[in-house]
């Protein structure tokens, strides 16, 4: 007798709770933090007191000589072969050192508290050097300079230029004039940094890092140990928080490896809270000088750009967002002249690494909020001058971006109708007394959506396995790093084999297992890792109906699989239990198979060339984000009250994962706006903890509404694009909008804190511009 | 003169003895001594929350607490919550609603909650926010915890 199986309702945009959640609410997880090896020791680094120092005496011996210290090592111990973007920086630093967080020597131990006492044993003694730390004072001709290979402090440079900007500039009705100041914030992640390091007796390394790019990783980290990429295994238990901040080496984790070679044991190494905030990396500070330029009927002329990044003393991803912040500046609205430049210049300050949204975060901050200025500027409403500006679909911008299913428009109208932004804009603007002002506000921007090519390859590797018993096992390149990706690619498989979803294992926390992927960052993880898993499950699909056509003697397009079943596609009627086709499979003798499947999905985008053209993404997104705000007039407290997303994101895949990054990225940006400001003051972080570093709790979130723009891209999995970054970008600059619709004052310098608001309002320095 | 102590105490519903240093956090002890690593350390001077447990019916960061303060008392982790076949009802609600990403927060985030329905099982969304506000999590922005919440005291409520 044979079942019929009722069609599946589709998993696609379902509410699905993440494989990983039970372990974690029960405290059962295991993070880094909390592993024990046999024989482990501890690893603790000293850091200097100084922002620029020549090193004259560096003693190890009395720390060395402490009972149950098993190593100590120094910059003269390791090589000098520097890590990051610009491979400046040495793990551990000799000679000089550049910013208050080099790490001078580490020691392994058997405790913390032997660690611990073993650096206060070292003794240093320093001849302090000039340091600068301003990036303009730094290209100043007499600016001490901080690498010899670097003259005049110039670390990176971006240029690119397009159209006419003197002919943009002379048909323009309204030039603004303006310069904005982005501070320092940070990742803040819950868990701190942490890795632990291993050689085996073949002395081959064995690293639990919390990297989100295991695969580049190894190629990273391999020259500064001096081995072979290859004699490095990247095992990644689960993480407690990324957002970007583990997308390169940092000096901790070869140190750490240093330490474990040297006493051929384990060596785990924990960050305290305060050396997270001194020790990891920051969002790129940025100054930004924007002119730019619109004609009476509102159309934009021209944008140029010159930005000024402070590199810090060495080089990590922070100095490349002007990658991601040329194309907003280019390519978000219509701008037929563009010319953006941009200089990372050493300083003694810490430095930037890479940090959600990247470049995007600033530069996003100063056209939303110069978008707004402009408007008024000609005389147009927010709503009317953002719509006048606002590509078609198919336009390609001037860096080679194809906006195929370009949704500006519609994100700004939706947001405009769903808030009924005009009316209570202008009734906004009229109050100009009470202590409570409300104020509205919009921001848009652009990100990739499809993944970034800004490697040789964007791709994802993806190995599909299925036992005797109809079990999946899914091995994948992609990380999951807390943000879901395990819940989307069981929902992707699920759906195209027709299994439940706790029949299917994820694995991807160990570089010995997994395919090559470039990475968690960009918003790439759902689209890439996506669509390799679906791929891969195609595949599967089709090798399983081959094989049950010859058994069944039907033909292979006339089934599907569903409910654990091959069924008859036009009445769902049981062909054979899956489990029982796939056994008949693996024990069919000479013919016998196994499904186990491979797949390399190289989205279709192209490298940007040397001249920062090409269409880098399979995909590009459009939020429009609406932000409700009460000023407080006296004591110059911003409460954001509601948040309206429109946002264009394909296709909703996970609707608990969609909205928990959205939610996640408001809080974040809430910060960025509001609240964040890691404040550094000739080279020494002031503020390194939470109780004066401040992030958004939970009584400071807004109420949020949602409208999701599904028109499914092409090229997506289920149609779905990228979607986690420009939550963290978008709303800050439209709570500075609706600020200034409060209380009409703009502030270039963010976070707009209680202190900026109530100066501005009440005379005094460092207020708004007003 | 000794610089150790002794002390005594209920952990997760038995009793437990051990001689800990007067300088001792109950966090370490907890972690160190008695494998419970679910209470995190993630600020270390009781900022954060990561690192909540229940003392005597009261939450409290472990992480400055001492040790020696344990003694006599009734201490429960998210460990002491991972018993019987069913989940807890704030855990299960965490799942449910999407409450946990990386999750390094949550296990604190659930002792807290278990404390703040144990004193008013019906909060209102404002007293869900304060009693949250000493929990710091950098994923979720906080709407689904503070939906777990409000999930979770309405299963509790109907028994």
């Amino acid at each position: 007798m044979m079942d019929q199986i009722a069609e599946q309702i589709s998993l696609i945009g379902q509410r699905i709770p993440k494989p990983d959640g039970a372990a974690k609410v029960l405290g059962r997880t295991q993070y880094i933090n909390d592993m024990v090896l046999h024989r482990m020791l501890i690893g603790k680094i000293l850091r200097t007191d100084r922002v620029h120092a020549r090193i004259l005496r560096l003693d190890i011996s009395k720390a060395a000589a402490l009972p149950g210290v098993h190593a100590v090592i120094t910059g003269d111990d390791t090589p000098m072969i520097g890590i990051g973007v610009n491979k400046d920086n040495p793990p551990l630093k000799s000679g000089t050192v550049r910013c208050i967080r080099d790490e001078i020597a580490a020691v392994a131990a058997e405790t913390e508290a032997i660690a611990d006492q073993a650096l206060a044993l070292i003794e240093v003694e320093y001849e302090d050097l000039p340091a600068v730390f301003d990036p303009a004072e730094a290209l100043e001709d007499s600016a001490p300079q901080l690498h010899e290979d670097k003259p005049g402090n110039v670390g990176l440079s971006y240029n690119i230029s397009y159209g006419d900007i003197a002919a943009g500039e002379a048909e323009s009705d309204v030039v603004l004039d303006e310069t904005y100041d982005l501070h320092y914030v940070t990742h803040c992640c819950m868990g701190p940094g942490c890795v632990l390091a291993e050689f085996d007796a073949m002395g081959k390394l064995t690293i639990y890092s919390q990297t989100q790019y295991p695969y580049n990783f190894k190629m990273d980290l391999a020259p500064t140990l001096g081995i072979h990429p290859g004699d490095i295994r990247v095992i990644q238990p689960p993480v407690g928080g990324a957002f970007g901040s583990k997308l390169d080496v940092y000096p901790f984790e070869p140190i750490c490896a240093f330490l474990a070679q040297k006493t051929r044991r384990p060596v785990k190494l924990v960050f305290s809270r305060e050396e997270e905030f001194i020790a990891s990396p920051t969002r790129q500070p940025v100054r930004a000088h924007i002119r730019a330029g619109a004609k009476k009927d509102g159309t934009l002329t021209f944008r140029d750009v010159n930005c000024l990044l402070n590199n810090g003393g060495y080089t990590s991803w922070g100095a490349t967002v002007p990658y991601v912040m040329m194309r907003t500046f280019s390519g978000h609205f219509r701008v037929p002249n563009v010319e953006f430049k941009s200089t990372a210049v050493y300083t003694n300050n810490p430095f930037a690494g890479s940090f959600r949204g990247y470049g995007n975060v600033q530069a996003t901050y100063v056209t939303a909020t110069l978008m707004d200025k402009m408007a008024e500027a000609v005389g147009m409403n927010p709503i009317a001058f953002r719509l006048k500006n606002a590509q078609e679909p198919g336009e390609v911008t001037p860096q080679g971006s194809l906006l195929k299913d370009c949704a500006l428009a519609d994100c700004i109208t939706i947001a405009a109708e769903k808030t009924d932004f005009l009316k209570i804009y202008a009734a906004n603007a009229k109050v100009e007394t009470g202590r409570y002002r409300r104020g509205i506000g919009i921001a848009t921007s652009l990100h990739n959506a499809g993944g970034a090519k800004i490697h040789k390859s964007d791709g994802c590797g993806t190995i599909l396995t299925m036992d005797d018993y109809a079990r999946v096992t899914l091995i994948t390149g992609a990380s999951e790093i807390g943000q879901g990706i395990d819940a989307v690619i069981t929902q992707i498989v699920a759906e195209e084999l027709g299994v439940p979803m706790a029949s299917i294992t994820i694995v991807n926390d160990d570089s010995a297992i997994g395919p090559w992927d470039v990475g968690v960052h960009a918003s790439r993880t759902t689209f890439i890792a996506g669509n390799g898993a679906r791929r891969a499950a195609i595949k599967a699909k089709a090798q399983i109906l081959a094989a049950a056509s010859k058994e069944a003697n039907v033909p292979a397009e006339e089934m599907e699989l569903r409910g654990g079943h091959v069924v008859q596609s036009d009445n769902g009627v049981s062909i054979i239990r899956l489990d029982r086709l796939l056994r008949a499979m693996h024990f069919a003798g000479e013919d016998a198979e196994l499904v186990m499947v491979t797949d390399y999905y190289e989205p279709p985008s192209e490298p940007e060339g040397d001249n920062h053209y090409g269409d880098m993404s399979a995909a590009y997104a459009h939020a429009a984000y609406v932000a409700e705000v009460e000023v407080d007039t006296m004591t110059g407290h911003v409460r954001v009250e509601k948040m309206t997303v429109v946002q264009d994101v394909g296709r909703v895949v996970n609707g608990l994962g969609i909205e928990g990054q959205i939610e996640g990225g408001i809080a974040m940006s809430i910060g960025y706006g509001l609240t964040e400001d890691l404040r550094i003051e000739k080279g020494i972080v002031k503020n390194p903890s939470f109780r004066d570093y401040k992030v958004a709790t939970a009584p400071e979130m807004p109420e949020i509404a949602y409208h999701f723009i599904e028109n499914d891209t092409p090229e997506g999995p289920f149609g779905a694009k990228g979607i986690a970054e420009l939550p963290a970008i978008v709303p800050a600059p439209a709570i500075a909008n609706a600020v200034y619709n409060a209380i009409g004052v703009r502030f270039d310098n963010p976070p707009i804190t209680p202190e900026k608001v109530a100066r501005a309002l009440h005379g005094g320095q460092d207020g708004g511009d007003q | 003169m000794s610089s150790e102590l002794e002390i005594s105490f209920i952990l997760n519903g038995q009793a437990r003895s051990l001689i800990v240093a007067p300088s001792a956090v109950a966090l370490s002890v907890l972690r160190d001594d008695f494998d419970l690593t679910a209470a995190k350390k993630a600020c270390g001077e009781g900022e954060c929350g990561a690192c909540t447990i229940i003392v005597d019916g009261a939450s409290v960061c472990s992480c400055i607490l001492y040790a020696a303060d344990l003694d006599g008392r009734n201490v429960q982790t998210v460990e002491g919550l991972d018993a019987g076949d069913t989940l807890d009802p704030v855990q299960a609600a965490f799942i449910e609603t999407g409450a946990v990403q990386c999750g390094y927060c949550t296990p604190g985030m659930v002792m807290q909650i278990k404390h703040l329905l144990a004193e008013n099982p019906d909060p209102d969304e404002a007293a869900i926010r304060r009693g949250l506000e000493g929990n710091i999590c950098r994923c979720t922005g906080y709407s689904k915890i503070i939906d777990a919440v409000k999930s979770a005291a309405i299963t509790m409520r109907a028994g």
